[in-house]
Order: C-alpha cells, then structure tokens, then sequence
C-alpha cells in the first residue's frame, strides 16, 4: 500500500465522522496557538527591555553613589550613615582613565517651569554638553548644552519637546526666557522627541547645566554619572578603572557602585528569557492534553470500527499495515491541528502586535519548532497504543463485530 | 487446490475446550462450486474461517494451491487472503463512509496496485456488475443486493482463485438471493473455486458438491 494511499484513506476516516474530527483539530490548534501567543508575548516583552537599554546608549557604565550589598544591611546604613557624595570633580577625574571616552553627570530635581502665565511641574536634569552623545539623545531645535567648564552656571537651558509645545504652541521658545524656581533661564535648544525610554520621558523634561542645576536644588552631589566606554571591548577595564579612581578620591574607601548596561541587561534578558520558557511550558501542557484526547478518540475509533478492522485484514491487511492506518489517522489530525494552530497564533500575535504596538511581540522561531514538535509528537506518541490495539484484532471476532 | 489433513480446530470456552472441527480431510478441486450445510454450530462457519486463512488450525496440515499454508506468519497469511481469497459475507461489510467505487477499490489499495491500473479494473467492475451509476453513492444508498453485488465486485477485483461466501443470501430476499447466487455461479464458470456456506438447502442443493456438517465433523457429502 502507497504512502498516499494510506493518506488518503485515512483522510477518508477522518472526513467520515467530521465533528469529532474538528473538536480534535481545534483542541490541537488551540494547544500550538497558545504556545505560539505566549511564547510571543514573553519574547516580545524581553525585546522591549533590551531595546530600552540600548536606547539608553552602547557602552554605558552607571556609576552611583552608595554601595549595594547583596550580603543585607551594611553597617552604615544601621548608623543612619547616608552615602558619600559623589561631586563633580570625582566625574571629571573619571577621565583620566584610557578606557573611558566621556562622561556625564547627572543631576536630577524636579521644579516649577513658568513662562508668561504658564507653569507647570518639570522634571529638571543637570548635566554636561557630553549628555547628549552619552544618552544617544537629538536635538530637535537649536543647540544642546554649551562645552565647557562643569562649574560654570550659566543660565541656559534645553526643553523637552512636550514642554516646548505646553509653553510656546506654535513658536520656537528659541531664545526666550523661562523661570525654574527662582532663577531665569534662556531656552538654547529643543530636544527631538524620543517618546519613552526606561518609563523616563524625555519628551518631559528640561535640561540645565549641572551647576546650575546644584544652585537650582541647593546641592553638590551628583545623581549618576553616566560614563562611556571607549569600546565594547574596555567596558571591563573602564569600569575597573572608575571604581578605582573613585575608590582613591574618597580615601581608600569602595562607597560607589558600578553598573555595565550589560549586566544589567544579561540579567533582564535571563530572567525575562526563563519567564518565556515557563508560559512556554504551561502552553504546552494543553498540547499534552490535547495529545490525550487524540489517543481517546483514536480508542473509540478502534472501538467503534472493529467490523472494518475486521474486514481490511480479511481483504489482504496485514497487521503493520493497519497500524499505519491508524498511525496516519493521528498524524494528519496532529499536523493539521498544528498547522491550524499555527495559523490561529500568528493572527493572535498580529492582533496583539496592532493592540500594544510599543511591545515588539514575535513568536521566536524555537518556540514555533517546539510547538509543532510536541504537537506532533504527543499525537504520534498517543496513538501508538491504539494502532497496535487495532492491529493485534483477531480478524474472525472483528468481523463479527465482537 | 485446496487440501485439509485431519484438521482439527478447538475453542477455549470458560476454561473447557470445545471442539469445532474434529479431524477434518477435505479435498477440493481449482474450480469447484461446494456448499457447505447443517446447523448452527456445527462448525460451518469455522471450517471457511480455516479456509480463508482467517483462523489457524489447532493441528492438522492445510495446503492450498500445492503450498503448505498452516504455518504462516500474519503478513504471509495477509498476502495469500489479498492475492487468492476472496470474501462475500452475510452482511456485507462494506465501509459505511466510502463510496460503492471505494469499497470496491479496496483491495486493490491494500495490495499496492498502481491508481491506473486499479481506476481501469474498478471501472470494468462496476459495469460487470450494473453498478456503473450506483458508482459515488455510498452504502446507505444502495438496496441489499446492490450491496451484496458491490461485495463480490470486491471480492474479485484481486481476481482470487478461491471465493468463499458465508450465508451470501442471509440478508436478501428470495429474488435478489436467486440473482446474488446467479452471479456467484457465473464465476466458477471462470474457474473460480466457490464455496458456500449455507442455511438455505433450495440454494447448497445447486452447488456440484454438497458437504454435510454435523457436529464439527462432514457427515454426508453429496453430489450433483
């Protein structure tokens, strides 16, 4: 008997009682289609996370003030110490390592911006003109903080493009005058919109030099530094030499912390990365039973069509040859059941994807393999115990129908 | 042709063993038309489950065709049934789903023929048999002995030495039988060997060599 013979006599028995055949198929199909729209979600929400940390910039270093223990309560915190600051200087003698190309200090406040009768809370950033090729940012308008000495507090300032449009409609604000707190400040510069990165809009925000910023909030200290490393392959050595220097300016004592962008994003990228293999692994729990119901029905199959069993090994079947019948039966409905799953699962990811357009949900192509491998292995694996059950049938009570 | 050596068969039945066939020795000719009668039970029916390689003897030597048949493994035995046995039961057993052309294709698919070769034969089959417009109709469409017909057209396809039939008239009217059995004749006109088991004394009485069964034994075997 020809392999498409068998296919097509056992697409004749699968056509020969339809409902229960496309209660299998869709139990099938749902099966992939959820491991297929879960498996999408997980990936698309670790695409997320690692898209917004490159967009913070490549080779960065954050350096902050205050040293996290993983090993609890350090003692200072039981003495109501507060960490060392970390000041301007410290950020510009981080320059004085090879590996790192250039640095930012970040200040951060938020304040009251007023122009004419309008006002409104901002979020205020002090930092250098190297910010902006640090944080991968753009201009939209105008110029960016001016080069220059870091102490120096001139009174200028970039806005948010948001900020620009609440303040000044339809002018450019280029130029005018705006008041944080109780000091004016010259709008130099617009910032291209960027939308969100890191639940941090800098569409919202306005930018002063990191002086001006420390009169502003009446501090010395500094936020972060944002630091550059020169490649990708000195992010090590410049994150070594940073701890060091800074660990020489405060007295030999280790009271900053050090963070690459890529530990930080190895980290999200494992635990988001497991995330999906576990929904991945529930999804395919339903493949499972799904694969459970093909061996039940396939039972009932045999149950039910002993007289046919019967009459095939009576017309010249022997038993591998009915085994195969059988055999064909659940693999057609598996494969039909993963394809249709397939198809139900990539519209389910296209409607998401139209839904949460920010969330870049894909189904990785080892979760799509996987689904169908299990489909189709739960299938086959299932229907083995039928197909010999119907093969071993003694022909003479089959076709009896006993 | 077909040759039975003091074939017995038994049954295990609630731990006893019964005896269906005691000590069979049989002998029939390529091209015979035997009938086999006598009551229920009196192992008829095992008797042609024997022939048709759908049972094994419990001892005894079966030869058909000049081989030794007894000893076969199941994929032997399912060749010798696919290449010269052909079955017509009481009811039938066509497969529901399939059409009147399927069911009589059958054998042809199990055996592996190509779908040319098998088209041709179905084709010159079903015209044989006055079924060329019942063709695409499924079994629940047709009347009783157009089922029975659409079974021996199956039960020919393979062009088999040997026709065995069960009660072929068991579930049709007097008319339709007397036309069911005229068709089987037809065929040992062709050198088919038929057997027929039988209640219907009116219809083994044609048959050129009657057998007799008792009890699991041939009591009697008559002649026309």
């Amino acid at each position: 008997m020809k392999l498409l013979d068998i296919a097509q006599f056992a697409a004749a028995s699968l056509r020969g009682s339809r409902s229960r055949t496309l209660l299998m198929i869709l139990a099938m199909s749902i099966g992939v289609a959820s491991v297929v729209v879960l498996t999408a979600l997980g990936e698309g929400a670790r695409r997320y996370v690692v898209n917004q940390f490159s967009s913070l910039g490549t080779n960065l270093i954050i350096v902050f003030p205050g040293r996290t223990e993983t090993a609890g309560i350090g003692p200072g915190m039981l003495l109501g110490q507060i960490p060392r600051e970390l000041s301007l200087d410290d950020a510009q003698a981080l320059l004085r390592s090879p590996a790192i190309a250039r640095i930012a200090p970040l200040t951060i406040g938020t304040s009251q911006i007023s122009q004419n009768a309008l006002n409104r809370e901002v979020v205020v950033l002090g930092s250098t003109s190297e910010m902006l090729k640090v944080r991968h940012m753009s201009m939209g308008l105008g110029q960016f903080l001016p080069a220059g000495d870091v102490h120096s507090s001139e009174s200028v300032c970039v806005l948010g493009s948001k900020i620009r449009r609440e303040l000044f409609a339809q002018e450019s604000g280029i130029g005018s005058w705006v008041r944080l707190g109780d000091r004016r400040f010259r709008v130099i510069g617009v910032l291209a919109s960027q939308g969100e990165s890191m639940g941090f809009n800098t569409d919202e925000i306005v930018i002063v030099p990191v002086a001006s910023a420390h009169m502003l909030f009446n501090t010395s200290g500094l936020f972060r530094i944002l630091v550059e490393a020169k490649s990708r392959d000195s992010i090590a050595a410049a994150s070594r030499d940073a701890e060091q220097i800074l660990t020489e300016r405060h007295h030999g004592e280790r009271d900053v912390t050090v963070v690459t962008q890529d530990a930080v994003l190895a980290t999200f990228d494992r635990i988001l990365r497991a995330l999906t293999l576990a929904v991945g692994g529930i999804a395919a729990i339903s493949l499972a039973v799904a694969g459970i119901l093909i061996m039940n029905v396939m039972l009932i199959a045999v149950s039910q069509r002993v007289k046919e069993i019967g009459l095939l090994k009576a017309l010249g079947a022997p038993a591998a040859q009915i085994r195969k019948l059988f055999f064909a039966e659940a693999v057609l409905l598996s494969g039909i059941g993963s394809v249709a799953g397939l198809i139900l699962g990539e519209a389910g990811v296209l409607v998401i994807a139209k839904l949460y357009p920010a969330l870049p949900v894909v189904a990785p192509w080892w979760a799509v393999l996987a689904a169908i491998a299990t489909s189709l292995g739960t299938g086959i694996m299932f229907s083995v115990w039928p197909a010999r059950r119907a093969a071993r049938l003694d022909p003479v009570t089959a076709l009896a129908g006993r | 042709m077909i040759e039975f050596k003091r074939v017995s068969r038994s049954f295990m039945v609630g731990g006893q063993e019964v005896a269906a066939l005691r000590d069979i020795d049989l002998n029939i000719a390529a091209g015979d038309y035997v009938s086999i009668m006598g009551p229920s039970g009196s192992g008829k029916s095992t008797l042609l489950n024997l022939i048709g390689l759908l049972d094994r003897p419990s001892s005894g030597i079966y030869r058909l065709d000049g081989g030794n048949v007894t000893d076969l493994d199941d994929q032997q035995q399912a060749r010798v049934r696919s290449e010269k046995i052909g079955f017509v039961f009481q009811s039938f057993h066509l497969i529901p789903r399939l059409s009147a052309a399927m069911n009589i294709e059958l054998p042809l698919i199990l055996a592996g023929i190509p779908p040319a070769e098998r088209r041709a034969r179905v084709t010159a089959l079903l015209e044989n048999y006055g079924l060329t417009d019942r063709a695409e109709h499924r079994p629940d469409q047709l009347s009783g002995g157009q089922k029975q017909r659409v079974a021996i057209a199956r039960a020919t396809s393979m062009h088999p030495a040997v026709l065995l039939a069960d009660e072929p008239t068991g579930n049709l009217d007097q008319t339709t039988g007397r036309e069911v059995i005229n068709l089987l004749e037809k065929l040992t006109e062709q050198n088919v060997t038929l057997i027929m088991v039988t209640h219907d004394p009116a219809i083994g009485g044609r048959a050129m060599r009657q057998l007799h069964m008792v009890d699991g034994r041939i009591t009697n075997e008559s002649n026309t």
